[in-house]
């Protein structure tokens, strides 16, 4: 191939995903954006751009989004998002990064079967799979009963995260259990290819240095796993944040979170502007640390290219 | 250079670096043992550069992760300056190793890479800058100091590694194929430059390589190990000229091996028929007439030329000893040397190997040339085993 660029097949290959997500995200998004700045009548949308006796009418109506600023009830479903998209995050980390951890170390005979372990729940459904929790929280739950037997409820009571003695339902408990139990998996890929492909000989020469077990992997393996940190932290913070199903079914009435307040917006009050501006803030939200990190990220990278 | 001490070390004085009957045994579990190591006993003086040098799987490698602290030996000892190493981590040991293709940290500068022992020991940040320093001068990385491993080419690497494995001044230093990842040229230059380093820097060096002119341009002494033992322990030359076997022998460059018969058993001299020659031996050996033994001659002892060795050459054993008529099946031009491949009347072939002193030779050898070949009562090696 002489031609710069790419090849015609190379073309069609970017080209697809990315006509997909130009037709399928972006321009939905686009629409979106159109509702949540026009004027509701009845049933339908007012136009934006309207031409009356040879004047150009632009009418964006930003009232919504003033009053998500003015609603209280907004920024606390935000944040409430935020916080228990976060605190599922660092569960996720801390029981997946062992995990991953020992599995990229197991006997190369053993990974297959373990990483099927990981997997193995995709093959039921989500929605069942979380409704179970209900029976196995629930009130003679086996679950729940053997939390009270250890006496974790009195622990998660003192913490204010359960609603009574073995009230574990419809808690931010339930809630987080189920969004770490869910997401787990997400985590956990990310960490293991990458701590699989981690060469045995950087620990060696840690180890060879005077830096004992401990000290080798703060030093060494965990500055090397960065990237399937921050793959696995995405892959579980960006869905958790707009997460609606498992807070219907497992959170209650103190975890009111924006992908609820979004379905009442939409279905129970027929406001679709209003739906649509919590939809982009929510988008935004997400969006714009992300965009900030990437930045920061390839500034890094840019920069030591430079020194070097 | 310190003196040499023969295998099993002497008496009264022991050796600085002490290894005694080491085994490393794998799968005893299931009943199908295997020695990787098999009763290895080797002292090794202060300040000498050892190499473990044999084909891949002799278990050379396993030998220096039991010196580093990586495997514990199934059985036997290892000292270190009096010192018992045994049951001591890699961290716990005065021993630093320099990993085969470097193992530096990937995401930590060279400064780091260099820093990251020093920094283990708790030391002040000044005193760990001053020394990181000192190391950058001392392998000329000055300049690179806060690149990171993959910005530099291989020949920087392998120094940013040895400056690490240097940093902590170990009692020991370890090297596994230290050279392996460079290319030829790149390292031959390196080879001189390590040692005058590690000579400059005075420390102990076990390294193990399986390529043999590394260990003879680096090593003061070298140990030929096969299938877990120590085939030969010796300074290069003995290795080269004197090998007592026909495994080191065959193993260290090329040579020339026959099967023969001892014919004539002298106290000054024996000589060995063979099949193509009858062999001049100017010195005695141990053995009985009509015994089987072996004859190594190197390619590079023998005389070659169109015309008849001369026959009023006291140096030479009388004729027809030591010498062959053949005709030229091969010649390989290696630019400072020809090597010849001469087929013997019973089909075997003799290697030839003759400087080319001379650009253009008048009467130069060619393919199915008649030749005559020669040696000096002193050229061979008898093996009885």
């Amino acid at each position: 191939m002489t031609r710069r660029g790419l090849s015609w097949g190379a073309r069609s290959v970017v080209g697809l995903p990315l006509g997909w997500l130009l037709l399928f995200f972006l321009l939905p998004f686009l629409i979106v954006l159109k509702i949540s700045v026009s004027e509701m009548e009845i049933v339908t949308f007012k136009d934006l751009v309207t031409w009356t006796d040879g004047v150009l009418h632009l009418q964006l109506k930003f009232s919504n989004y003033l009053f998500i600023t003015q609603d209280e009830l907004y920024a606390k479903a935000y944040l409430a998002s935020l916080k228990y998209a976060a605190i599922t995050t660092a569960w996720c980390l801390l029981i997946g990064y062992p995990f991953a951890y020992f599995m990229a170390r197991a006997r190369a005979a053993l990974q297959p079967a373990l990483l099927m372990m990981v997997m193995l729940p995709f093959w039921t459904s989500f929605l069942l799979r979380v409704y179970a929790w209900k029976g196995l929280l629930g009130e003679g739950g086996w679950v729940a009963r053997a939390l009270d037997a250890l006496h974790v409820d009195q622990l998660l009571l003192a913490l204010g995260l359960i609603s009574g003695p073995g009230q574990y339902m419809n808690t931010p408990f339930s809630l987080v259990l189920g969004m770490v139990y869910t997401y787990l998996p997400f985590m956990v890929l990310p960490l293991y290819a990458n701590l699989s492909k981690m060469d045995p000989r950087l620990l060696e020469a840690a180890y060879d240095l005077g830096a004992t077990p401990w000290v080798a992997f703060w030093r060494v393996t965990v500055p090397l796993s960065k990237a399937g940190i921050v793959a696995g932290a995405m892959l579980v913070f960006i869905p958790c944040v707009g997460e609606y199903v498992i807070p219907e079914l497992l959170g209650g009435p103190s975890t009111l979170m924006i992908g609820r307040v979004l379905w009442d917006e939409f279905f129970a009050n027929n406001d679709w502007p209003m739906a649509s501006s919590v939809a982009v803030v929510m988008i935004l939200l997400i969006l714009v640390p992300l965009a900030l990190f990437n930045r920061a990220q390839a500034e890094a990278q840019a920069k030591q290219g430079a020194r070097g | 250079m310190a003196a040499v001490i023969q295998e099993g070390g002497e008496a009264g004085q022991p050796a600085f670096l002490h290894i005694a009957q080491l085994v490393q045994e794998f799968g005893a579990a299931d009943g199908h043992a295997f020695r990787a190591v098999d009763q290895i006993s080797l002292d090794i003086a202060q300040g000498e550069i050892f190499a473990l040098l044999g084909p891949s799987g002799c278990g050379k490698t396993t030998l220096l992760r039991m010196l580093g602290g990586f495997d514990q030996p199934t059985s036997g000892e290892i000292s270190l300056g009096g010192r018992s190493m045994l049951g001591l981590a890699p961290y716990e040991r005065p021993i630093n190793m320099m990993f085969q293709s470097y193992a530096l940290f990937p995401h930590l500068s060279v400064w780091e890479n260099i820093a990251f022992g020093l920094q283990r020991e708790g030391l002040p940040k000044a005193q760990v800058a001053a020394r990181v320093e000192a190391m950058l001068k001392l392998v000329q990385l000055g300049k690179f100091a806060q690149r990171k491993p993959h910005q530099l080419s291989g020949g920087q690497q392998q120094r940013v590694a040895l400056a690490r494995s240097l940093a902590k001044q170990p009692q020991l230093l370890l090297l596994d194929e230290p050279l392996g990842a460079l290319d030829k040229k790149l390292r031959e230059e390196t080879q001189i430059e390590l040692v005058n380093i590690i000579e400059q820097v005075g420390v102990t060096c076990v390294m193990v390589t399986h390529d043999q002119e590394e260990a003879m341009a680096m090593a003061t002494r070298i140990g030929i190990m096969r299938d877990g033992r120590i085939q030969q322990v010796g300074t290069p030359r003995e290795i080269y000229e004197s090998p007592r076997s026909r495994f080191v022998a065959d193993f260290i460059g090329n040579v020339n091996l026959m099967d023969g018969t001892l014919a004539v058993d002298e106290p000054d001299h024996v000589e060995i028929q063979c099949a193509d020659v009858r062999h001049f031996v100017g010195h005695g050996i141990t053995g009985h007439e009509g015994m089987a033994v072996s004859v190594a001659l190197r390619p590079e002892k023998i005389r070659i030329s169109r015309r008849p060795p001369p026959t009023d050459d006291p140096e030479l054993a009388p004729a027809p000893l030591n010498q062959v008529k053949g005709t030229v099946k091969n010649m390989v031009y290696l630019g400072s040397d020809t090597v010849y491949h001469l087929a013997l009347p019973s089909g075997a072939l003799l290697q030839v190997s003759q400087s080319n002193t001379e650009r253009h030779p008048d009467d130069a050898l060619t393919w199915d040339d008649e030749a005559y070949a020669w040696w000096t009562p002193s050229a061979h090696v008898v093996l009885t085993q």
